[in-house]
């Protein structure tokens, strides 16, 4: 394997707070080629903290520290404000969980998908607005020429989503990082978001890091999984032997779930263990 | 004991939920499933009168249920909400919180009762005097469902009582919940978006989509996946995961 | 067990030891910010220099020697005297029970008449919220100061007077605050969580949302208190406040204004002490908006 696309090893992220130190990620270790990896975790396991600490995104008082961070070669410690305008949204874009809160309201969904392209390609404005309306229907938008000139509250949610995919693929990025993009949607609408991801990364041969908390979803649409527990990774498999995953949390995590088919009077219970953490 | 015929609730100019019918027995737990917008959580808010209807009846216990709800209603009918962030009072301790109840319907030994509550949800006396944003999302949700049954109420109302939770908090709530079924008879009507959950703990229920019931069925044809409707069936596969097929449907 | 181990008890074994605990983080919480305790140090010194006034005081504020007038600070005049021979600095310290009369009754009028309407609004909604709020709108339009002007000239001059013209056009905006927190909160799954036990709606309002809209009114109060001794003063000094000779430190100020060259201590003396008083509130305010969230502790 040529040089991996993105490499972390031994990356801390921790919080100063009045209580004291806390870690959000220990000493987190993995790299990826241009591929589809999932970080799966329950809340509070750095599953976040982790994507955002590759996109510089960890304010004071966080603190970041890693052996390695690499992107592409590029290593991300201690780049400046002006260095990240080149790589963030530009070679490594973001898609978060609820596009209600990551649209401006007072936009039309036009305007800022053509702002995207105009920052980061420096094209006229008639330019972009092509290149603008090819992406929506790059995304399925059936009727992209009303939803450019649409107000984020006038579309679904599902609509949204695929809006702010079709704004974070405009520059076409080398990777993109996607924090739990289908959980704010319903299950049939999930499913269509996740085509369109999934077809975009294939086709373009993105990297994609897929970060959810369904075990049951990453394991049908990623390669790779790594599921995190207190900050630590404490697994990581290829995604279809996931049913057959070996630690303790990982396997309390899959019996812990109902499911159809299967009727038992109680649901299996996590035992948290002490020395996971560790 | 509940019985919801063709109930209508119109919000502006759409209609929410349309003529929806159905019964539930004492003892029982109902589903109401579906996705956003489906109006299965309209139906719990038009049952605690919380929202008007626009048309239908519903009957509780032979009575029918008007515009107002009788302080009797609320001892026999309670309501979990799904956001554990949002439904404590954030300034209020937990002590005062589960005392409210006590306090409006005059019941006698309300600190007991509190220290009873919170051990039957498996929370300690240490969680008396705690605020709301002192807890996790799990013990909030222990904590609504102490509120709820502490008045000893007969029916309670779930709307999606662990959807904001992690799968591990899930199971436990779940589990507490069919627990507390067991031990005092209680009857449920469970909303979720969640098949899985949904077939867990309830023996029937009934399948919505935009504001209509598309069908009833038990728990035991949605393990079998024997579905009658193109919806259910569509519904059952997209929550079994990534479907590419699924896709252009 | 040490005072604090029991106030900080992990499990508090009475309401009345959880409670007293809570009190004794909100204090924690305040002294914990240097601004606040000056702020609250300020307050206290004027409660104490108001009580302990004919003890505190060198001179009787009410007696004139104008064969001692204008005269500068010195040994015997701390702060130098008036136009009228008074010794300022017991003029002063007489003059700080005006200001907490003033600010205590505006207060007491101010808050609980504008939590009440606007709460009372927020919740009602429909006809009883508009009623109420274009009354409050109507108070609001008037400009402060002319309104409360026009109440000192027509219920005539005096302190209790000026006390009424301020409240009079200082609710409107606690109406407006508590009406807004109402709103937001109204809708919230708390609030129809306990509608669902069976409160009656005055249970909802007294028990559930006026104490979320308490502590924001109660913060605006608190800085709005150095606007208030602002306006008395500003009364005062235009001869609508505290009628001569009750030393009302607005109306001290306009009585030095004509010596305001040569003898400045008769004006920035009185005018020190207005300035210092609204700086212990403003202070105070600040560390309040902290203290009343049990979330920031």
């Amino acid at each position: 394997m040529s040089s991996p696309l993105l490499a972390i090893e031994g990356l801390n992220v921790s919080f100063e707070t009045r209580k004291g130190l806390v870690r959000a990620t220990r000493d987190v270790t993995w790299s990826m080629g241009r591929e589809k990896i999932a970080i799966v975790g329950e809340s509070g396991s750095g599953k976040s903290m982790s994507a955002r600490a590759m996109l510089g995104l960890i304010q004071p008082p966080g603190r970041v520290e890693a052996r390695r961070l690499e992107f592409d070669g590029i290593d991300l410690r201690g780049l400046r404000p002006k260095d990240w305008l080149a790589i963030r949204g530009r070679r490594i874009s973001m898609v978060m969980q609820d596009p209600r809160y990551s649209l401006n309201p007072v936009m039309t969904v036009g305007r800022q998908i053509a702002e995207a392209y105009v920052i980061h390609h420096g094209a006229t404005a008639a330019e972009a607005r092509r290149r603008s309306l090819e992406m929506l229907s790059a995304v399925h938008i059936r009727d992209p020429e009303r939803v450019f000139g649409a107000y984020p509250h006038e579309i679904s949610g599902g609509m949204g989503q695929r809006v702010m995919i079709a704004m974070m693929l405009i520059p076409e990025p080398e990777l993109l990082i996607a924090d739990e993009p289908t959980s704010a949607l319903d299950v049939t609408v999930q499913n269509q978001v996740l085509a369109i991801i999934d077809e975009m990364v294939t086709r373009r041969g993105m990297g994609l890091v897929f970060i959810s908390h369904d075990l049951g979803l990453v394991s049908s649409f990623c390669d790779r999984v790594l599921i995190m527990y207190a900050g630590r990774v404490v697994e990581e498999c290829a995604a279809r032997d996931l049913h057959k995953a070996s630690h303790p949390y990982t396997r309390g995590l899959l019996a812990c779930q109902p499911r159809l088919g299967e009727t038992t009077a109680e649901l299996a219970t996590l035992n948290r263990q002490a020395e996971w953490a560790r | 004991m509940i019985t919801v015929d063709r109930l209508s609730v119109r919000f502006g100019s759409a209609l929410a939920v349309r003529e929806a019918s159905f019964e539930v027995a004492k003892g029982e737990s109902f589903g109401l499933v579906g996705e956003s917008g489906s109006g299965k959580s309209t139906i719990l808010r038009a049952l605690t009168g919380l929202v008007d209807i626009a048309g239908g009846t519903m009957i509780l216990d032979g009575e029918a249920l008007g515009t107002k709800r009788s302080r009797r209603f609320h001892r026999v009918v309670q309501m979990v909400f799904q956001d554990p962030y949002g439904s404590l009072h954030p300034r209020h301790t937990i002590d005062r919180i589960l005392s409210e109840p006590c306090a409006i319907h005059g019941l006698d030994r309300p600190e007991q009762r509190v220290l009873g509550a919170l051990d039957d949800v498996g929370l300690g006396p240490s969680f008396r005097f705690r605020y709301p944003h002192q807890l996790s999302g799990g013990q909030r949700q222990r904590v609504a469902i102490a509120r709820a049954i502490i008045a000893e109420p007969q029916i309670l109302l779930l709307d999606e009582p662990t959807s904001a939770l992690d799968v591990s908090i899930q199971a436990e709530v779940l589990n507490l919940l069919a627990r507390l079924r067991r031990q005092r008879g209680l009857t449920y009507i469970l909303v979720s978006h969640n098949l899985a959950v949904v077939a867990h703990m309830c023996e029937r229920l009934a399948v919505m989509n935009r504001g209509e019931i598309v069908e009833q069925l038990t728990a035991a044809d949605l393990h079998r996946r024997e579905a009658g409707t193109e919806y259910t069936r569509l519904l059952m596969r997209a929550s079994e995961g990534y479907d590419p097929a699924l896709a252009s449907l | 067990m040490t005072v604090k181990a029991w106030l900080l008890a992990d499990t508090p074994r009475s309401r009345t030891q959880a409670r007293l605990g809570q009190a004794y983080l909100g204090l924690a919480a305040l002294v914990s910010n240097p601004l606040a305790v000056i702020g609250l140090i300020i307050i206290g010194l004027l409660v104490v220099v108001a009580v302990l006034a004919p003890s505190i005081a060198t001179h009787d504020p009410y007696l004139q020697n104008l064969a001692l007038r204008l005269k500068p600070p010195s040994a015997e005049f701390w702060l130098g005297t008036d136009a009228l021979g008074r010794d300022i600095w017991s003029r002063i310290v007489y003059g700080s029970r005006l200001t907490l009369t003033i600010v205590c009754l505006v207060a007491v009028i101010v808050g609980p008449l504008g939590l009440a309407i606007g709460v009372i609004a927020g919740y009602a909604g429909g006809v009883t919220d508009r009623v109420l709020m274009r009354i409050t709108d109507i108070f609001m339009a008037f400009p402060r100061l002319i309104l409360a002007l026009a109440f000192a000239a027509a219920l005539g001059a005096g302190i209790e007077n000026a006390v009424i013209a301020i409240a009079i056009t200082a609710w409107p905006p606690y109406a407006r605050l508590a009406r807004a927190e109402t709103l937001t909160r109204k809708g919230s799954d708390f609030i129809a969580a306990i509608r669902l036990q069976g409160a009656s709606p005055l249970r909802v309002l007294i028990g559930h949302i006026t104490p979320l809209c308490v502590s924001s009114v109660v913060v605006r109060l608190t800085l709005d208190m150095a606007g208030i001794i602002l306006i008395a003063a500003g009364l005062g000094f235009l001869g609508l406040g505290a009628r001569p000779p009750s030393p009302e430190w607005g109306a001290m100020v306009a009585s030095g204004r004509d010596y305001l060259i040569d003898q400045w201590w008769v004006a920035t003396m009185p005018g020190i002490a207005i300035f210092v008083v609204s700086l212990g509130f403003n202070l105070l305010g600040d560390g309040l908006r902290d203290v009343l969230d049990p979330k920031m502790r």
